[in-house]
Protein backbone atom coordinates (compact mmCIF):
# COMPACT_ATOMS: atom_id res chain seq x y z
CA UNK A 1 0.00 0.00 0.00
CA UNK A 2 2.77 2.52 -1.10
CA UNK A 3 -0.10 4.67 -2.49
CA UNK A 4 -0.75 8.08 -0.63
CA UNK A 5 -3.70 7.62 1.56
CA UNK A 6 -6.32 10.14 2.02
CA UNK A 7 -5.58 12.31 4.92
CA UNK A 8 -7.00 13.31 8.07
CA UNK A 9 -7.69 17.08 8.41
CA UNK A 10 -6.26 18.17 11.77
CA UNK A 11 -8.54 20.54 13.81
CA UNK A 12 -8.49 21.17 17.03
CA UNK A 13 -10.08 18.33 18.01
CA UNK A 14 -8.85 15.71 16.98
CA UNK A 15 -4.65 16.86 15.99
CA UNK A 16 -3.79 14.91 19.56
CA UNK A 17 -4.56 11.81 18.15
CA UNK A 18 -3.54 11.90 14.27
CA UNK A 19 -0.21 13.55 15.99
CA UNK A 20 0.20 10.78 18.79
CA UNK A 21 2.54 8.39 17.13
CA UNK A 22 5.45 11.60 17.08
CA UNK A 23 6.39 9.87 19.96
CA UNK A 24 5.75 6.80 19.19
CA UNK A 25 2.76 6.50 21.91
CA UNK A 26 -0.73 5.84 21.29
CA UNK A 27 -3.15 8.27 22.88
CA UNK A 28 -7.24 8.44 23.30
CA UNK A 29 -9.21 11.09 24.91
CA UNK A 30 -9.82 10.35 28.30
CA UNK A 31 -12.30 12.14 31.16
CA UNK A 32 -10.14 13.16 33.86
CA UNK A 33 -12.79 12.49 36.34
CA UNK A 34 -14.58 9.54 35.76
CA UNK A 35 -11.52 7.48 33.26
CA UNK A 36 -14.06 7.00 30.69
CA UNK A 37 -12.59 7.22 26.94
CA UNK A 38 -13.80 8.96 24.65
CA UNK A 39 -13.48 8.14 20.81
CA UNK A 40 -13.88 10.36 18.67
CA UNK A 41 -12.94 12.65 21.03
CA UNK A 42 -15.91 15.29 22.30
CA UNK A 43 -15.18 18.33 24.48
CA UNK A 44 -17.62 16.71 27.41
CA UNK A 45 -17.25 13.29 28.86
CA UNK A 46 -20.59 11.26 27.91
CA UNK A 47 -20.77 9.44 31.10
CA UNK A 48 -20.10 12.09 33.42
CA UNK A 49 -20.84 15.20 31.47
CA UNK A 50 -17.27 16.77 32.89
CA UNK A 51 -15.69 18.62 30.51
CA UNK A 52 -12.35 18.29 32.14
CA UNK A 53 -10.90 15.36 29.17
CA UNK A 54 -7.84 15.19 28.00
CA UNK A 55 -5.36 12.72 26.06
CA UNK A 56 -4.45 9.73 27.83
CA UNK A 57 -1.46 7.31 26.52
CA UNK A 58 -2.99 3.42 25.87
CA UNK A 59 -0.65 0.83 25.74
CA UNK A 60 -0.33 0.28 22.34
CA UNK A 61 -1.77 -2.86 22.08
CA UNK A 62 -4.78 -4.21 20.89
CA UNK A 63 -7.04 -6.99 19.80
CA UNK A 64 -8.38 -8.16 16.50
CA UNK A 65 -12.53 -7.83 16.84
CA UNK A 66 -12.79 -8.28 12.64
CA UNK A 67 -11.72 -7.74 9.17
CA UNK A 68 -11.94 -7.92 5.81
CA UNK A 69 -9.19 -8.68 3.17
CA UNK A 70 -9.74 -6.08 0.72
CA UNK A 71 -9.25 -6.92 -2.71
CA UNK A 72 -10.50 -4.00 -4.97
CA UNK A 73 -8.20 -1.07 -6.02
CA UNK A 74 -9.92 1.98 -5.03
CA UNK A 75 -7.11 3.98 -6.49
CA UNK A 76 -4.90 3.27 -8.99
CA UNK A 77 -1.75 2.94 -7.62
CA UNK A 78 -3.16 0.86 -4.38
CA UNK A 79 -1.40 -2.14 -3.58
CA UNK A 80 -4.03 -5.09 -2.99
CA UNK A 81 -4.72 -7.70 -1.14
CA UNK A 82 -4.58 -5.72 2.21
CA UNK A 83 -6.32 -6.12 5.65
CA UNK A 84 -8.69 -3.57 6.89
CA UNK A 85 -9.77 -4.39 10.68
CA UNK A 86 -11.71 -3.71 13.39
CA UNK A 87 -9.24 -3.44 16.55
CA UNK A 88 -10.52 -3.71 20.36
CA UNK A 89 -7.83 -1.03 22.00
CA UNK A 90 -6.23 -2.39 24.83
CA UNK A 91 -6.34 -0.25 28.37
CA UNK A 92 -9.78 1.85 26.40
CA UNK A 93 -12.72 0.11 27.42
CA UNK A 94 -15.13 0.38 24.57
CA UNK A 95 -12.74 1.93 22.17
CA UNK A 96 -12.31 0.58 18.38
CA UNK A 97 -10.41 1.54 15.77
CA UNK A 98 -10.56 0.96 12.13
CA UNK A 99 -7.01 0.01 10.83
CA UNK A 100 -4.82 -1.75 8.84
CA UNK A 101 -2.54 -4.73 10.16
CA UNK A 102 -0.13 -4.82 8.02
CA UNK A 103 3.74 -6.74 7.60
CA UNK A 104 2.29 -10.47 7.50
CA UNK A 105 0.35 -12.00 4.74
CA UNK A 106 -3.60 -11.89 4.58
CA UNK A 107 -4.64 -14.84 5.19
CA UNK A 108 -2.74 -14.57 8.50
CA UNK A 109 -5.28 -12.48 10.70
CA UNK A 110 -8.12 -13.79 12.82
CA UNK A 111 -10.47 -12.95 15.18
CA UNK A 112 -8.88 -12.16 18.29
CA UNK A 113 -4.96 -11.91 17.57
CA UNK A 114 -3.20 -9.46 19.40
CA UNK A 115 -1.63 -6.61 17.78
CA UNK A 116 0.73 -3.74 18.49
CA UNK A 117 0.68 -0.52 16.76
CA UNK A 118 2.85 0.58 14.16
CA UNK A 119 2.85 4.32 13.44
CA UNK A 120 3.17 5.48 9.75
CA UNK A 121 4.22 8.62 8.98
CA UNK A 122 2.34 10.69 6.04
CA UNK A 123 2.90 14.77 6.32
CA UNK A 124 1.92 15.70 9.39
CA UNK A 125 -0.11 12.86 10.53
CA UNK A 126 0.90 9.50 12.08
CA UNK A 127 -1.52 6.60 11.18
CA UNK A 128 -2.02 3.76 14.10
CA UNK A 129 -1.76 1.08 11.79
CA UNK A 130 -1.21 -2.57 13.60
CA UNK A 131 1.35 -5.87 13.73
CA UNK A 132 0.66 -8.75 14.82
CA UNK A 133 2.30 -9.98 18.39
CA UNK A 134 4.41 -12.55 17.47
CA UNK B 1 -58.38 13.21 19.51
CA UNK B 2 -56.56 10.68 17.78
CA UNK B 3 -54.32 11.72 15.12
CA UNK B 4 -55.10 10.75 11.46
CA UNK B 5 -53.07 8.18 10.16
CA UNK B 6 -50.95 8.23 7.51
CA UNK B 7 -50.75 6.67 3.70
CA UNK B 8 -48.63 6.31 0.79
CA UNK B 9 -50.97 7.35 -1.89
CA UNK B 10 -49.59 7.50 -4.97
CA UNK B 11 -45.69 6.06 -6.70
CA UNK B 12 -43.98 6.85 -9.80
CA UNK B 13 -40.63 6.54 -11.24
CA UNK B 14 -38.39 7.23 -13.32
CA UNK B 15 -36.48 5.54 -16.13
CA UNK B 16 -33.63 3.51 -14.43
CA UNK B 17 -30.73 4.07 -16.38
CA UNK B 18 -26.52 4.38 -16.88
CA UNK B 19 -25.09 7.76 -18.19
CA UNK B 20 -28.23 9.43 -18.48
CA UNK B 21 -28.28 12.38 -20.19
CA UNK B 22 -31.89 13.64 -18.79
CA UNK B 23 -31.75 16.44 -16.79
CA UNK B 24 -32.33 15.42 -13.06
CA UNK B 25 -34.94 18.02 -12.18
CA UNK B 26 -36.88 16.21 -15.00
CA UNK B 27 -36.30 12.65 -13.93
CA UNK B 28 -37.60 13.81 -10.66
CA UNK B 29 -40.41 15.57 -12.37
CA UNK B 30 -40.97 11.78 -14.46
CA UNK B 31 -41.44 10.13 -11.34
CA UNK B 32 -43.72 13.02 -10.14
CA UNK B 33 -45.73 12.74 -12.93
CA UNK B 34 -46.32 9.26 -12.99
CA UNK B 35 -46.99 9.58 -9.20
CA UNK B 36 -49.38 12.06 -9.73
CA UNK B 37 -51.41 10.05 -12.17
CA UNK B 38 -51.27 7.50 -10.04
CA UNK B 39 -52.56 9.12 -7.06
CA UNK B 40 -55.14 11.55 -8.70
CA UNK B 41 -54.11 14.31 -7.23
CA UNK B 42 -52.77 17.92 -8.97
CA UNK B 43 -49.28 20.07 -8.28
CA UNK B 44 -52.23 22.33 -6.64
CA UNK B 45 -53.17 19.71 -3.52
CA UNK B 46 -48.87 19.26 -2.70
CA UNK B 47 -48.10 21.25 0.43
CA UNK B 48 -45.03 19.18 1.55
CA UNK B 49 -41.93 18.37 0.27
CA UNK B 50 -39.05 15.75 1.50
CA UNK B 51 -36.49 14.47 0.69
CA UNK B 52 -32.50 12.80 1.28
CA UNK B 53 -29.75 13.79 1.84
CA UNK B 54 -31.06 17.34 -0.06
CA UNK B 55 -28.85 18.66 -2.78
CA UNK B 56 -25.17 17.84 -2.38
CA UNK B 57 -23.33 20.80 -4.70
CA UNK B 58 -20.08 18.90 -3.56
CA UNK B 59 -21.30 15.41 -4.85
CA UNK B 60 -24.13 16.66 -7.03
CA UNK B 61 -24.52 12.83 -8.51
CA UNK B 62 -25.09 11.49 -5.01
CA UNK B 63 -28.11 14.14 -4.55
CA UNK B 64 -28.07 16.72 -7.41
CA UNK B 65 -31.89 17.88 -6.84
CA UNK B 66 -33.16 19.32 -3.39
CA UNK B 67 -36.26 20.84 -2.08
CA UNK B 68 -35.28 24.37 -3.23
CA UNK B 69 -34.68 23.64 -6.84
CA UNK B 70 -38.07 21.37 -7.16
CA UNK B 71 -40.31 24.01 -4.86
CA UNK B 72 -39.34 26.59 -7.39
CA UNK B 73 -39.19 24.97 -10.40
CA UNK B 74 -43.12 23.86 -10.01
CA UNK B 75 -44.18 26.91 -7.95
CA UNK B 76 -45.23 24.31 -5.46
CA UNK B 77 -47.24 26.17 -2.47
CA UNK B 78 -45.81 24.48 0.36
CA UNK B 79 -46.33 24.45 4.62
CA UNK B 80 -43.51 21.82 5.11
CA UNK B 81 -40.30 20.79 3.65
CA UNK B 82 -37.14 18.14 5.03
CA UNK B 83 -34.75 17.65 3.05
CA UNK B 84 -31.71 16.46 5.04
CA UNK B 85 -28.99 13.72 5.36
CA UNK B 86 -28.54 14.17 8.91
CA UNK B 87 -31.73 11.39 9.30
CA UNK B 88 -32.23 7.55 9.77
CA UNK B 89 -31.16 6.62 6.04
CA UNK B 90 -33.00 7.76 2.92
CA UNK B 91 -36.63 6.42 3.71
CA UNK B 92 -36.34 8.65 7.22
CA UNK B 93 -37.53 11.49 4.82
CA UNK B 94 -40.75 9.11 4.15
CA UNK B 95 -41.01 8.33 7.75
CA UNK B 96 -41.23 12.18 9.26
CA UNK B 97 -43.65 12.93 6.32
CA UNK B 98 -45.68 10.48 7.77
CA UNK B 99 -45.15 12.17 11.31
CA UNK B 100 -45.94 15.69 9.62
CA UNK B 101 -49.20 14.91 7.70
CA UNK B 102 -50.65 13.19 10.77
CA UNK B 103 -49.44 16.58 12.62
CA UNK B 104 -51.66 18.62 10.44
CA UNK B 105 -48.45 20.24 9.12
CA UNK B 106 -49.39 19.14 5.42
CA UNK B 107 -52.07 17.07 3.29
CA UNK B 108 -50.00 15.66 0.98
CA UNK B 109 -46.21 15.54 1.01
CA UNK B 110 -44.29 14.95 -1.83
CA UNK B 111 -41.24 12.29 -0.94
CA UNK B 112 -38.59 11.76 -3.47
CA UNK B 113 -34.99 10.38 -4.31
CA UNK B 114 -32.91 11.22 -7.05
CA UNK B 115 -29.92 9.79 -8.02
CA UNK B 116 -27.62 10.43 -10.94
CA UNK B 117 -23.94 8.97 -9.92
CA UNK B 118 -23.39 7.13 -13.37
CA UNK B 119 -24.37 10.15 -15.26
CA UNK B 120 -22.15 12.63 -13.01
CA UNK B 121 -19.58 9.79 -13.00
CA UNK B 122 -19.42 9.75 -17.06
CA UNK B 123 -19.63 13.77 -17.18
CA UNK B 124 -17.25 14.87 -14.68
CA UNK B 125 -16.41 17.94 -16.65
CA UNK B 126 -20.48 19.21 -15.73
CA UNK B 127 -21.09 16.87 -12.15
CA UNK B 128 -17.43 17.51 -10.94
CA UNK B 129 -16.59 16.06 -7.43
CA UNK B 130 -15.68 18.97 -5.59
CA UNK B 131 -13.31 16.63 -2.92
CA UNK B 132 -11.95 18.62 0.01
CA UNK B 133 -7.91 17.89 0.13
CA UNK B 134 -8.50 16.00 3.81
CA UNK B 135 -10.74 13.94 5.11
CA UNK B 136 -13.20 15.18 7.95
CA UNK B 137 -16.01 14.07 10.20
CA UNK B 138 -16.90 10.40 10.30
CA UNK B 139 -15.16 9.44 7.06
CA UNK B 140 -11.62 10.17 8.89
CA UNK B 141 -11.88 7.00 11.14
CA UNK B 142 -11.85 5.01 8.14
CA UNK B 143 -10.45 6.32 4.88
CA UNK B 144 -7.22 6.81 6.42
CA UNK B 145 -6.71 3.12 6.20
CA UNK B 146 -8.00 3.17 2.48
CA UNK B 147 -11.35 1.77 4.16
CA UNK B 148 -13.30 4.52 1.71
CA UNK B 149 -16.44 2.45 0.51
CA UNK B 150 -18.87 1.19 2.80
CA UNK B 151 -18.55 -2.53 1.37
CA UNK B 152 -15.34 -2.63 3.08
CA UNK B 153 -17.08 -1.85 6.43
CA UNK B 154 -19.70 -3.65 5.69
CA UNK B 155 -17.66 -6.63 5.29
CA UNK B 156 -16.15 -6.56 8.00
CA UNK B 157 -19.66 -6.88 10.00
CA UNK B 158 -20.00 -9.67 7.30
CA UNK B 159 -16.89 -11.58 8.61
CA UNK B 160 -18.39 -12.25 12.01
CA UNK B 161 -21.35 -13.96 10.84
CA UNK B 162 -18.65 -15.83 8.31
CA UNK B 163 -16.63 -16.57 11.52
CA UNK B 164 -19.47 -16.97 14.31
CA UNK B 165 -22.03 -18.38 12.69
CA UNK B 166 -20.79 -20.00 9.99
CA UNK B 167 -22.29 -18.38 7.16
CA UNK B 168 -21.21 -19.18 3.61
CA UNK B 169 -20.87 -17.77 0.51
CA UNK B 170 -23.14 -20.11 -1.17
CA UNK B 171 -25.68 -18.72 1.73
CA UNK B 172 -25.31 -15.19 0.49
CA UNK B 173 -25.20 -15.06 -2.64
CA UNK B 174 -28.93 -16.24 -2.07
CA UNK B 175 -29.65 -12.67 -1.97
CA UNK B 176 -28.17 -11.55 -5.36
CA UNK B 177 -29.41 -14.35 -6.94
CA UNK B 178 -33.18 -13.62 -5.37
CA UNK B 179 -32.52 -10.18 -6.71
CA UNK B 180 -31.49 -10.76 -10.65
CA UNK B 181 -34.21 -13.33 -10.98
CA UNK B 182 -36.69 -11.01 -9.93
CA UNK B 183 -35.32 -8.44 -12.24
CA UNK B 184 -35.85 -9.64 -15.24
CA UNK B 185 -39.95 -9.89 -14.20
CA UNK B 186 -39.29 -5.92 -13.99
CA UNK B 187 -39.52 -4.15 -16.79
CA UNK B 188 -37.55 -1.06 -15.56
CA UNK B 189 -35.01 -3.03 -13.88
CA UNK B 190 -31.20 -1.99 -14.70
CA UNK B 191 -29.71 -5.82 -14.84
CA UNK B 192 -32.05 -8.01 -16.52
CA UNK B 193 -29.64 -11.00 -17.22
CA UNK B 194 -29.60 -14.35 -15.37
CA UNK B 195 -27.23 -14.92 -12.45
CA UNK B 196 -26.40 -18.50 -11.88
CA UNK B 197 -24.84 -19.51 -8.28
CA UNK B 198 -21.60 -20.74 -10.94
CA UNK B 199 -20.90 -17.18 -12.01
CA UNK B 200 -21.59 -15.84 -8.42
CA UNK B 201 -18.60 -18.21 -6.88
CA UNK B 202 -16.59 -17.39 -9.47
CA UNK B 203 -16.76 -13.99 -9.53
CA UNK B 204 -13.55 -11.71 -8.41
CA UNK B 205 -13.68 -10.70 -4.84
CA UNK B 206 -13.95 -7.18 -3.31
CA UNK B 207 -14.03 -6.92 0.09
CA UNK B 208 -14.23 -10.73 1.69
CA UNK B 209 -16.53 -12.18 1.56
CA UNK B 210 -18.03 -9.61 -0.49
CA UNK B 211 -17.82 -10.26 -3.88
CA UNK B 212 -18.36 -8.01 -6.92
CA UNK B 213 -22.08 -9.55 -7.34
CA UNK B 214 -23.02 -8.39 -3.33
CA UNK B 215 -22.93 -4.62 -4.95
CA UNK B 216 -25.49 -2.96 -6.38
CA UNK B 217 -24.84 -0.64 -9.60
CA UNK B 218 -24.80 3.11 -9.80
CA UNK B 219 -27.26 4.33 -12.01
CA UNK B 220 -29.54 7.34 -12.75
CA UNK B 221 -33.40 7.27 -11.32
CA UNK B 222 -36.08 9.23 -9.18
CA UNK B 223 -38.59 7.72 -7.22
CA UNK B 224 -41.66 9.02 -5.26
CA UNK B 225 -43.65 8.78 -2.82
CA UNK B 226 -46.84 10.53 -1.97
CA UNK B 227 -47.40 10.70 1.96
CA UNK B 228 -50.95 11.84 2.32
CA UNK B 229 -53.09 12.60 5.60
CA UNK B 230 -55.62 9.73 6.52
CA UNK B 231 -58.27 12.98 6.74
CA UNK B 232 -57.32 14.20 3.10
CA UNK B 233 -58.06 10.48 1.45
CA UNK B 234 -61.13 12.12 -0.14
CA UNK B 235 -58.73 13.72 -3.05
CA UNK B 236 -57.12 10.71 -3.89
CA UNK B 237 -58.59 8.14 -6.78
CA UNK B 238 -56.29 4.82 -5.83
CA UNK B 239 -55.96 2.13 -3.03
CA UNK B 240 -54.19 3.96 -0.22
CA UNK B 241 -51.60 2.26 1.92
CA UNK B 242 -51.34 2.94 5.12
CA UNK B 243 -47.99 3.46 6.78
CA UNK B 244 -48.69 0.96 10.16
CA UNK B 245 -45.51 1.68 11.94
CA UNK B 246 -42.15 3.69 11.58
CA UNK B 247 -39.01 3.25 13.07
CA UNK B 248 -35.86 5.19 12.50
CA UNK B 249 -32.82 4.90 15.12
CA UNK B 250 -29.20 4.60 15.05
CA UNK B 251 -28.74 2.88 18.50
CA UNK B 252 -26.64 5.75 19.88
CA UNK B 253 -23.71 5.76 18.01
CA UNK B 254 -23.79 7.42 14.71
CA UNK B 255 -20.44 5.54 13.57
CA UNK B 256 -19.51 2.80 11.38
CA UNK B 257 -16.79 1.41 13.42
CA UNK B 258 -18.17 2.15 16.72
CA UNK B 259 -21.49 0.17 17.73
CA UNK B 260 -21.53 -3.54 18.06
CA UNK B 261 -23.93 -4.36 15.83
CA UNK B 262 -25.48 -1.83 12.31
CA UNK B 263 -28.28 -0.10 13.33
CA UNK B 264 -30.64 -2.27 11.72
CA UNK B 265 -30.42 -4.50 14.24
CA UNK B 266 -32.35 -2.00 16.76
CA UNK B 267 -34.52 -0.71 14.45
CA UNK B 268 -35.97 -3.55 13.27
CA UNK B 269 -36.75 -4.44 17.06
CA UNK B 270 -38.21 -1.15 17.39
CA UNK B 271 -40.66 -1.25 14.04
CA UNK B 272 -43.01 -3.76 16.32
CA UNK B 273 -43.55 -2.25 19.16
CA UNK B 274 -46.18 0.72 17.31
CA UNK B 275 -48.57 -1.96 15.79
CA UNK B 276 -50.11 -5.25 16.51
CA UNK B 277 -49.26 -6.48 13.91
CA UNK B 278 -46.18 -9.08 13.76
CA UNK B 279 -43.32 -10.36 11.91
CA UNK B 280 -45.81 -13.32 10.56
CA UNK B 281 -48.24 -11.18 9.12
CA UNK B 282 -45.55 -9.97 7.09
CA UNK B 283 -46.48 -11.09 3.18
CA UNK B 284 -43.28 -9.62 1.54
CA UNK B 285 -40.47 -8.19 2.38
CA UNK B 286 -38.08 -5.38 0.66
CA UNK B 287 -34.88 -5.08 2.70
CA UNK B 288 -32.04 -2.93 1.58
CA UNK B 289 -29.06 -4.51 -0.45
CA UNK B 290 -26.71 -1.56 -1.52
CA UNK B 291 -24.49 -4.61 -0.48
CA UNK B 292 -25.88 -8.05 0.33
CA UNK B 293 -25.17 -8.73 3.61
CA UNK B 294 -27.32 -5.65 5.12
CA UNK B 295 -30.23 -7.78 3.87
CA UNK B 296 -29.58 -10.64 6.16
CA UNK B 297 -29.12 -8.39 8.97
CA UNK B 298 -32.39 -6.86 7.97
CA UNK B 299 -34.30 -9.92 8.04
CA UNK B 300 -32.42 -10.98 11.24
CA UNK B 301 -33.34 -7.72 12.72
CA UNK B 302 -36.69 -7.77 11.72
CA UNK B 303 -37.06 -11.27 13.82
CA UNK B 304 -37.96 -13.36 10.95
CA UNK B 305 -35.12 -15.52 11.96
CA UNK B 306 -32.73 -15.44 14.68
CA UNK B 307 -29.19 -13.53 14.90
CA UNK B 308 -26.91 -15.37 13.38
CA UNK B 309 -28.80 -17.13 10.92
CA UNK B 310 -29.92 -15.37 8.43
CA UNK B 311 -27.56 -17.02 6.11
CA UNK B 312 -29.68 -20.53 6.82
CA UNK B 313 -32.58 -18.77 6.85
CA UNK B 314 -32.28 -18.04 2.68
CA UNK B 315 -30.04 -21.37 2.00
CA UNK B 316 -31.59 -22.62 -1.28
CA UNK B 317 -33.14 -19.12 -1.90
CA UNK B 318 -36.82 -20.42 -2.18
CA UNK B 319 -38.24 -18.74 0.98
CA UNK B 320 -37.84 -15.46 -0.21
CA UNK B 321 -38.37 -16.77 -4.02
CA UNK B 322 -41.18 -14.96 -5.47
CA UNK B 323 -43.43 -17.98 -4.48
CA UNK B 324 -41.58 -18.83 -1.55
CA UNK B 325 -43.25 -17.76 2.38
CA UNK B 326 -41.38 -14.42 2.27
CA UNK B 327 -40.83 -13.20 -1.24
CA UNK B 328 -37.82 -10.38 -0.92
CA UNK B 329 -36.88 -7.78 -3.30
CA UNK B 330 -39.27 -8.50 -6.17
CA UNK B 331 -38.67 -5.97 -8.17
CA UNK B 332 -34.72 -7.07 -8.11
CA UNK B 333 -33.39 -5.35 -5.37
CA UNK B 334 -30.81 -2.03 -6.27
CA UNK B 335 -28.59 -5.27 -6.82
CA UNK B 336 -30.96 -5.91 -9.96
CA UNK B 337 -32.67 -2.86 -10.51
CA UNK B 338 -30.16 -0.29 -9.79
CA UNK B 339 -29.42 1.65 -6.77
CA UNK B 340 -32.39 3.67 -6.29
CA UNK B 341 -30.98 4.47 -2.82
CA UNK B 342 -33.63 3.13 -0.58
CA UNK B 343 -36.72 4.58 -2.23
CA UNK B 344 -37.21 1.37 -4.55
CA UNK B 345 -38.12 -0.68 -1.92
CA UNK B 346 -41.16 1.55 -0.15
CA UNK B 347 -41.89 2.09 -4.23
CA UNK B 348 -42.35 -1.96 -4.44
CA UNK B 349 -44.14 -2.86 -1.31
CA UNK B 350 -46.84 -0.24 -2.67
CA UNK B 351 -46.73 -1.97 -6.13
CA UNK B 352 -47.34 -5.59 -4.41
CA UNK B 353 -49.51 -4.29 -1.73
CA UNK B 354 -51.90 -2.93 -4.43
CA UNK B 355 -51.17 -6.57 -6.72
CA UNK B 356 -49.29 -3.80 -9.34
CA UNK B 357 -46.37 -6.26 -9.76
CA UNK B 358 -47.48 -7.95 -13.44
CA UNK B 359 -45.02 -10.59 -14.24
CA UNK B 360 -43.35 -10.34 -10.21
CA UNK B 361 -46.76 -9.87 -8.85
CA UNK B 362 -46.44 -12.30 -5.47
CA UNK B 363 -49.25 -14.63 -4.93
CA UNK B 364 -52.03 -14.23 -2.19
CA UNK B 365 -53.45 -11.02 -1.72
CA UNK B 366 -50.85 -9.35 0.35
CA UNK B 367 -51.44 -6.96 2.94
CA UNK B 368 -48.77 -5.94 4.65
CA UNK B 369 -44.85 -5.49 3.59
CA UNK B 370 -41.93 -4.49 5.37
CA UNK B 371 -39.76 -1.62 3.81
CA UNK B 372 -36.43 -0.58 5.05
CA UNK B 373 -33.31 1.46 4.11
CA UNK B 374 -29.80 1.78 5.55
CA UNK B 375 -28.01 -0.78 8.04
CA UNK B 376 -25.19 0.58 9.23
CA UNK B 377 -25.13 3.32 11.41
CA UNK B 378 -28.52 4.78 9.71
CA UNK B 379 -31.63 2.82 9.69
CA UNK B 380 -35.55 3.04 8.25
CA UNK B 381 -37.84 0.48 9.05
CA UNK B 382 -41.76 1.02 7.51
CA UNK B 383 -44.61 -1.13 8.25
CA UNK B 384 -46.85 -0.99 5.25
CA UNK B 385 -50.86 -2.31 4.98
CA UNK B 386 -53.36 -2.33 2.98
CA UNK B 387 -55.90 -2.44 5.61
Amino acid sequence: MSAARPLPRLEPDNRFFWTSGEDGKLRFLQCSDCKTFIHPPRPICFNCLSENVAPAVVPGTGVVDTFTINHQKWSPNMEVPFIIARVAIDGAPGVILTTNIIDCPVDAVEFGDKVVVSFEQQDDVFLPLFKKVI
Amino acid sequence: MALPEAYITGIGQSKIGQKTTRHPLLLTTDAIREALDDSGLTLADIDGISTYPGKMSGYLGFSPVGCEDLIDALRLNIRWFNGSGEISSQLGAVAVAAHAVRAGAARHVICFRTVYESAAMSRPQDYPMNRAPRVEGMSQWTAPFNATSAVTWVAQYAMRHVKKYGMKREQLAQIALTDRKNAMLNPRALVREPLSLEQYMEARMIAEPMCLFDCDRFSDASTVLIVSAGDALGDVKCTPVRIAATAYQSDGRHSWDQPEVMASYPTGAELWKYTDYTAKDVDTVQLYDGFAFLTITWLEALGFCGIGEGGQFIEGGHRIALDGELPLNTFGGQIGAGRLHGFGFAHEAVVQLRSQGGERQIKGNPKVAVAASGGGPLATALLLARD
